[in-house]
């Protein structure tokens, strides 16, 4: 059974991946919940909680308001939360109790908006699905909310997308994918969403190019281009995969058109090594290895980035068949467990999978040596 | 009428009941409570199963993970399908036999938590463990749950964890002069009161803490008399022991003499044992506590209600012995809190209560002017101290010596500074953490 997990655990879930993806942007996320999805975010998936202040709660849904529909409490207590923390917005966020019963989000917001002024809206998860539809539906629910309609576009200006702690924990990840797209002579105009405000975000329509450095940020990326033509790359700038992908971007900026370098890369692959997460970054780490594979994709919400090299696996057992003939691994150390005795296994933890339990020697993937991991790897 | 200070702190003189309203929920990054997987976890070979959505799967894996137990702990993932389509009950039961099926060797004991879905969605899940038990009759299922939404209104899950983890325990004869003590994740400390007057009179202490195998954990039901003392386990451990048909006292963790007296009392008279010397004890204690204040002096100190259940009475204790207490993070007062709060209105009517999760605590001032010291790890986190007593849930703390033993402790951690953000954040004090 897919659904079945003897000892590997679970992805973030779909309600912290909404939480990670607005931790930065001044708003308050309230989880409607009754217990545990604070906690449980803030304690594996949030490298930010200790330090830093943000508006994140859960209702406390008890029994008897989910049984009898009360919904006032929620709206009273986010309305008096709002009132005194004075918030840029309002997110609703669901989970399975609010989702079996059917409550009405939508409504409670625009009821919250009307008693607040403050921007509300609702991001209809249910805690049933990992966090890449979650982040994802939040960065797109931002870009088109808060994105204003651009006088002009700034020519050579690339907006960063998708970049969250869950899928770049180690320390000054955002700071160094920056540089490596300013080092090409290009400008970062926003960064969704780690380093920038809401404010600087919602001029994101001026940037003449988007690039999309996980599956977090595609739906964002896709609602630009709707609104205002802006086209889009996907890929990592890593190690020696960091030219194709600012080659990308240039040729992007002057066509138009959308590119997907990782798929250049795509084929039928019998080489034995297997990258497993999330596949815009795995993908991008094989290609920065220079190296064949297959990239392994446990995610949901995936659809569009899979495909040749790129092969979904859903659940513990189909993932462990996969890896029957593997030569060579290259995932989070959690992973160990199912795969078979003497692979050589290159050690890469994801926040969104280990969580914080190899925070200390979480790699940043765009300073990491990668001819030197290819000689500890022997390949 | 109640005079607010604001939603995040009353002082003494003005609390009421509640102490604060019901609202939105803000979670501190302090995490050193043991939760339901650290809990179950003691029972040596168990096996955790849990049935949940990836949300809240998310947390209770890792938690294993956290402890080095991912080999003991499984689980089942229920998805939006299965909710939709009215197929819980074949995706529970199922997976957990896949589960079990695909484990390299049977344990004998598996601790189920289905969550507060499988009551919206009406599952059997007596059922479900007849199913079960029928395919591995080998194994003992305990029918645990992670159903906080029953919480507001009803016990907690891990009280009613403390109750059905010794659901294996069976009618046995009692074996002489052994006493069980359970319903805390901590050991009582070597000289505890109680440990001293059951030596006394020559009688065995066990506790979960002491059991290596099942067969040990099952031997727990051979005590005579069962004692809890953590109130948290009261419930499940006085049922445990009607069941067993056994006599049980509650012998509450506490920092008021009277209450301690009272329960050496109770165990001295219900054993049939020579009391200790209270007034003795309380000697000792109290020469302890001006030890303690002639170093600690005026600094002002702050507890929480993670380090101990009665915070309050505490805070009385130290009052009356000089020191100078200036807040308490609690979010509720306990019945048995009463008599101190009422004290404390009195007698120290600008102390401060704090709420620990009302949204406000997000972005209350977490600096403090002047060095503080905290007893708790929520307490260190609100004011952003290093100098802190690093105990929860009262840890072995008990009656006259535990009073000595946090004298000690209090002045380990006023001299001596910790690592505030590496230490409270890891879950389970005690248990193993690999982060």
């Amino acid at each position: 059974m897919n659904t079945s997990y003897r000892i590997i655990p679970c992805y973030t879930g779909d309600v912290s991946g909404v939480c990670s993806a607005l931790f930065e942007l001044g708003g308050m996320v309230v989880i409607h919940d009754p217990s545990g999805c604070n906690s449980t975010y803030n304690t594996h998936d949030e490298t930010r909680w200790y330090d830093h202040d943000s508006l994140i709660f859960i209702s406390g849904l008890a029994e008897i308001d989910a049984v009898f529909g009360n919904d006032d409490k929620l709206i009273d207590d986010t309305v008096d939360a709002a009132k005194n923390l004075h918030p840029k917005f309002i997110t609703l966020v669901n989970s399975p109790i609010p989702f079996l019963n059917g409550t009405d989000f939508e409504a409670i917001c625009r009821v919250i908006e009307s008693r607040t002024g403050i921007p509300t809206f609702y991001i209809p998860t249910n805690g049933m699905h990992d966090y890449v539809p979650g982040a994802g539906m939040a960065l797109a629910e931002i870009a088109r909310r808060f994105v204003t309609a651009p006088q002009a576009k700034k020519a050579n200006t690339v907006n960063l997308l998708g970049v969250t702690p869950l899928d770049f924990a180690a320390e000054g990840s955002a700071d160094a994918l920056r540089r490596a797209v300013e080092q090409a002579g290009l400008s970062v105009n926003a960064c969704w969403a780690m380093g920038d405000t809401l404010e600087t975000l919602a001029h994101s329509g001026e940037a003449a190019v988007n690039l999309v450095v996980s599956a977090l940020g595609l739906p964002a990326a896709k609602v630009l281009r709707e609104r205002f033509g802006t086209p889009y790359v996907i890929g990592v700038p890593l190690g020696g995969f960091s030219g194709t992908v600012l080659t990308a971007l240039r040729n992007t900026m002057e066509t138009g058109e959308n590119q997907f370098p990782l798929m250049e890369r795509a084929g039928s692959d019998t080489s034995g090594i297997f990258a497993i997460g999330e596949p815009v970054t795995m993908g991008s780490v094989l290609a920065a290895l220079n190296l064949p594979g297959t990239v392994l994709c446990p995610l949901e919400g995936c659809e569009d980035l899979t495909g040749g090299n790129v092969i979904p696996v859903v659940g513990e057992e189909e993932a462990e068949t996969a890896l029957q003939d593997a030569k060579v691994v290259i995932a989070d150390p959690l992973y160990r467990p199912i795969i078979p005795n003497g692979v050589k296994m290159i050690e890469l933890p994801h926040e969104a999978f280990s969580g914080r339990c190899f925070r200390k020697s979480m790699k940043n993937l765009f300073t990491l040596d990668y001819n030197a991991l290819r000689k500890e790897a022997s390949l | 009428m109640l005079k607010r200070l604001g939603p995040t702190a009353r002082i003494a003189a003005e609390a009421g009941d509640p102490l604060f309203p019901q609202k939105l929920e803000f979670n501190p990054p302090v995490h050193e409570n043991w939760n339901i997987v650290h809990i179950a976890m003691q029972i040596p070979e168990v096996h955790q199963i849990y049935v949940c959505g990836v949300n809240c799967m998310r947390g209770v894996v890792l938690t294993a993970a956290e402890m080095s137990a991912s080999d003991r702990f499984s689980f089942v993932l229920l998805r939006e399908e299965d909710v939709v389509d009215g197929t819980v009950w074949e995706a529970t039961r199922d997976g957990i036999a896949d589960v079990l099926r695909k484990l390299p060797k049977l344990p004998p004991c598996v601790v189920v938590f289905p969550v507060c879905t499988h009551h919206f969605m009406g599952v059997d899940m007596d059922s479900i463990y007849r199913s079960l038990e029928s395919e591995f009759p080998s194994v003992t299922f305990v029918p645990a749950w992670m159903d906080p939404i029953m919480q507001k209104h009803g016990l907690p899950p891990d009280q009613r964890l403390r109750k059905v983890m010794y659901d294996p325990l069976q009618p046995c004869e009692a074996k002489e002069k052994t006493v069980t003590l359970l319903g805390s994740e901590f050991a009582l400390e070597p000289d505890s009161d109680i440990r001293r007057l059951l030596a006394s009179g020559g009688y065995t202490l066990r506790e979960l803490q002491d059991c290596k195998s099942y067969d040990d954990f099952l031997r727990l039901a051979e005590g005579g008399t069962f004692l809890v003392t953590f109130p948290g386990g009261k419930l499940g451990i006085s049922q445990t022991a009607k069941r067993l048909n056994r006599p049980c006292y509650y012998l509450p963790v506490s920092f008021d003499y009277t209450c301690i007296a009272e329960s050496l009392h109770t165990l001295s008279d219900a054993l049939g044992i020579p009391p200790l010397d209270a007034a003795e004890e309380q000697r000792l204690c109290d020469a302890a506590l001006e030890h303690t204040r002639s170093i600690i002096g005026n600094t002002p100190i702050a507890i929480d209600s993670l380090f101990h259940p009665r915070p309050l009475e505490l805070a009385k204790l130290l009052l009356i012995h000089g020191f100078r207490v200036t807040e308490v993070y609690l979010d509720a007062v306990d019945e048995a809190e009463q008599p101190a709060l009422s004290w404390l209105k009195e007698h120290a009517p600008d102390l401060e209560l704090r709420s620990i999760i009302l949204p406000e605590q997000r972005v209350a001032d977490r600096k403090r002017p002047e060095k503080t010291l905290a007893i708790g790890p929520k307490a260190a986190w609100f004011t952003s101290t290093p100098y802190f007593v690093n105990v929860v849930q009262a840890g072995g703390l008990w009656g006259y010596a535990g009073i000595r033993s946090l004298c000690d402790k209090m002045i380990d951690a006023f001299q001596n500074e910790k690592d505030t953000r590496d230490i409270v954040p890891r879950k389970g004090l005690g248990c193993v953490s690999c982060i």
